[in-house]
């Protein structure tokens, strides 16, 4: 589904990924964990087609298309959801109908009739339950005045709408408290399916014990330097990434 | 956001009113003088009073300089090359009946979108068409006339109406208000007259689709409504002009009057041509708009949606006289490329009690630059007056401007006034938030731009508020990559 290939990005001329390779397919769910300012919302954003990042290097194909050459609404419509790590307030347009703009692009693309509002209503409604929302939330604006938990149920209930093939979610476990980690993990779970990807940014072992992951990747500056199944992440929050650097010297080409 | 990637420079976007209709024009020689006034008044037949008073503001604008306060740069005016009067020629006097005018005309306002014939069948509103100077032809008339309500051309007004006329012209606005004012008070050739009996509440929303078509003639038009003691109506105003190099003049003046109880609500989208994107052509739109809440619980409201013009200057205000009164300003301005606008309102608050709000949302995009001017006076007498004020603005890209300019003066202390303003800026993170949702840029934008002017266009009648929201969008086209 997803090829990076030697992915190297800078940004106002400073590099900041120095050479990702990274093959996620259809069914499964990677993890990718790293110290903070290893680079990880900037893969993501480059996967999502952020402006301000410049590719210098490298390749990304995305169901076999060049996805680099894609702007960013049309990798939204052709199935690529990124979980932002810090949601955006759009003041003066209302959640609900945000969401229905949305979800009708992305329809219109799939060739699919667009949802009229009550429709879209009754998507809505079923879709907040599975996030367990409050809907007055539907009615406030975009994530405007929002707390931080909140927001990152919001990103969750756009991705159980949109029903995306491939979710990049940046720490969308960061800031949830016990209870809405356990939903939210469970609407990821929801979308897992053999067609779909996930690939889940984290700083904890513990939305990876709702949601579990095939792979798990540590990115240390700009470059992944381990790879391995779902224990490494316990190794991880046990020892630290102290233990992969001091490694990464001889794992470098464990490279997946 | 000049580096932004997102937003780009601007694209042109096509001004899709911009068709000349050819028709032959009956016009007064170019220039301005006592001769021309009565070329003006005496094709009209007007009166002996209308052509003196005429003459009087005339010889007052004389007096005049023009005003040079207002955030607005343009070149000199040159008042002695503008044609005052041009009147589309007619076979006998003046149509009786729809029938009887020009097809051309009528195929321009099918372009302009208002079918004058599918209007009174479908939407049931009476529509008073101004072509240049003079009134086309008046919808619905019979019907509103049964109910003693008066919806005629200006013109018409003087000869059949003079004693209104002359009880309540230039009540609102003197003709010694300001130059603009002046001006139109001399030349003004049509425009609407509007009379609401007591008790009596009009039935529909009544209309004037303004338009300017020949070249190189100013528009100078004059709108009359009163409402009489419990009387309510609804007038609505759209404006639109053909795309030319040169610019026009637009002086326009309306005066609005609530006795006792009685209600106006004056509701204009303005989308006259702008000019192009690099500011050559457009409408000069100086407009004096005012309303008097003569009588005790009387209320104006004007709701104004400007998103044309290549300067806009324009100040809908309510002279807040009977005690109770409630006087409301809801605005939406534009400014794209090179247009600039310096429009606001004034509330003068003189009766006790009085209440006004003000609500403001000027967007600016391109090289627009956008002024809100207001002032709130609150007088000796007004014990209790009430207001409120809310100015926001929105910037689309770097390179355009937003000012605001509150005046306030209160002689009064047991006045209460609250004031909220605020300035925000279309970011990339949000433009970049709906795209990587599929929502294209320009869908962003109209939809944040629509989001920012929610509260005004919910103060527009139903169908206006359809047009303005597409206006807008319209406006905006290209003002993001
Ligand atoms: N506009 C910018 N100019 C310069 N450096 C930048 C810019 N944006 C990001 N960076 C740098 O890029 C590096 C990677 O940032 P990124 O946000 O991808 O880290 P991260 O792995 O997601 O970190 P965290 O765990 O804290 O979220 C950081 O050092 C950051 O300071
Ligand atoms: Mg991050």
């Amino acid at each position: 589904m997803l090829e990076i290939r030697n992915l190297v990005v800078s940004i106002n001329n400073k590099q900041i990924l120095n050479g990702i390779n990274l093959t996620v397919d259809a069914g499964q769910v990677h993890a990718i964990m790293g110290p903070n300012g290893s680079g990880k919302s900037t893969l993501a954003y480059v996967l999502a087609g952020h402006p301000s990042y410049t590719v210098t290097a490298g390749e990304i194909l995305y169901e076999e298309k060049n996805l680099l050459a894609m702007a960013p609404e049309d990798r939204a419509r052709a199935g690529i959801f990124l979980a932002f790590q810090y949601p955006v307030e759009i003041p003066g347009v209302s959640n609900a109908y945000f969401l229905k703009a949305a979800v009708n692009e992305i329809r219109k693309r799939r060739g699919l009739e667009e949802y009229d509002a009550m429709e879209f209503l009754e998507l809505l409604k079923e879709k907040t339950r599975i996030v367990e929302m409050d809907p007055a939330l539907m009615n406030r604006m975009v994530n405007e005045g929002f707390s931080g938990g909140e927001k990152k149920r919001n990103e969750i209930l756009q991705m159980a709408v949109l029903e995306p093939k491939l979710a990049i979610l940046d720490e969308t476990d960061s800031g949830l408290d016990i209870d809405a980690l356990r939903i939210v993990a469970n609407g990821i779970n929801k979308l897992r399916s053999p067609n779909n990807a996930i690939i889940a940014v984290t700083h904890y072992q513990r939305l990876l014990d709702y949601v579990i992951p095939d792979f798990v990747h540590v990115l240390f500056n700009g470059r992944i330097i381990k790879s391995g199944g779902k224990e490494l992440a316990f190794e991880l929050e046990a020892k630290g990434y102290d233990w992969t650097k001091d490694r990464s010297e001889t794992t470098q080409t464990e490279i997946v | 956001m000049g580096s932004n990637p997102l937003i780009r420079d601007l694209t042109s976007r096509e001004y899709k009113f911009g068709f000349v209709t050819e028709i032959e024009a009956d016009a007064a020689p170019r220039g301005l003088n006592e001769d021309t006034i009565r070329l003006i008044s005496s094709k009209k037949k007007e009166p002996e009073f209308m052509l003196e008073w005429r003459l009087k503001a005339y010889r007052h604008w004389l007096t005049l300089v023009e005003p040079k306060w207002a955030s607005v740069h343009y070149p000199k005016i040159d008042y002695q090359d503008i044609i005052y009067y041009s009147a589309p020629k007619t076979k006998s006097d003046g149509p009786q009946s729809l029938d009887e005018v020009d097809p051309e005309l009528l195929a321009t306002y099918e372009k302009l979108g208002v079918p004058l014939k599918e209007r009174e069948i479908l939407a049931g509103v009476a529509v008073d068409a101004v072509f240049d100077s003079v009134s086309v032809a008046t919808t619905f008339k019979e019907k509103l006339a049964g109910m003693g309500i008066i919806f005629c051309s200006f013109s018409e007004a003087v000869r059949n109406f003079p004693d209104l006329v002359k009880k309540y012209l230039g009540t609102v606005v003197p003709y010694t208000d300001n130059f603009f004012a002046a001006l139109n008070s001399a030349v003004f050739s049509d425009g609407s007259f509007c009379y609401i009996p007591k008790s009596v509440r009009c039935p529909m929303e009544l209309s004037t689709y303004f338009r300017i078509n020949a070249a190189d003639s100013g528009q100078f038009e004059r709108t009359l409504i009163i409402a009489d003691e419990e009387a309510n109506v609804s007038y609505l105003e759209g404006c639109t002009a053909p795309k030319r190099d040169k610019n026009q003049l637009h002086a326009a003046v309306v005066e609005l009057i609530a006795l006792n109880h009685a209600q106006i609500k004056y509701s204009t989208v303005q989308n006259w041509y702008a000019g192009d994107k690099e500011g050559k052509g457009g409408i000069y739109n100086f407009v004096t708009k005012r309303g008097k809440c003569l009588g005790k619980n009387s209320k104006i409201s004007w709701t104004q949606v400007e998103t044309g013009s290549a300067i806009t200057w324009k100040y809908p205000s309510v002279i807040l006289l009977g005690d109770n009164s409630v006087g409301e300003f809801y605005s939406v301005a534009l400014t794209n490329h090179r247009q600039q606008a310096d429009t606001g309102t004034k509330m003068i608050h003189i009766g006790q009690h009085t209440k006004s709000t003000i609500i403001s949302k000027g967007i600016s995009a391109g090289h627009g630059g956008n002024t809100y001017r207001g002032l709130v006076k609150i007088l000796p007498n007004a014990a209790g007056a009430r207001n409120y004020s809310q100015c926001d603005s929105l910037l689309i890209g770097n390179q355009c401007s937003a000012n605001t300019f509150p005046y306030l003066e209160v002689q009064n202390s047991s006045s209460h006034l609250e004031h909220e303003a605020s300035t925000s800026k279309i970011s990339e993170a949000q433009l970049f938030y709906c795209k990587q949702r599929g929502i294209s840029a320009e869908n962003a934008v109209s939809m944040i731009v629509n989001g920012f002017c929610k509260e005004v266009f919910r103060k527009l009648p139903m169908e206006f508020a359809v047009e303005a929201t597409k206006l807008l969008s319209v406006s905006l086209e290209g003002t993001v990559g």
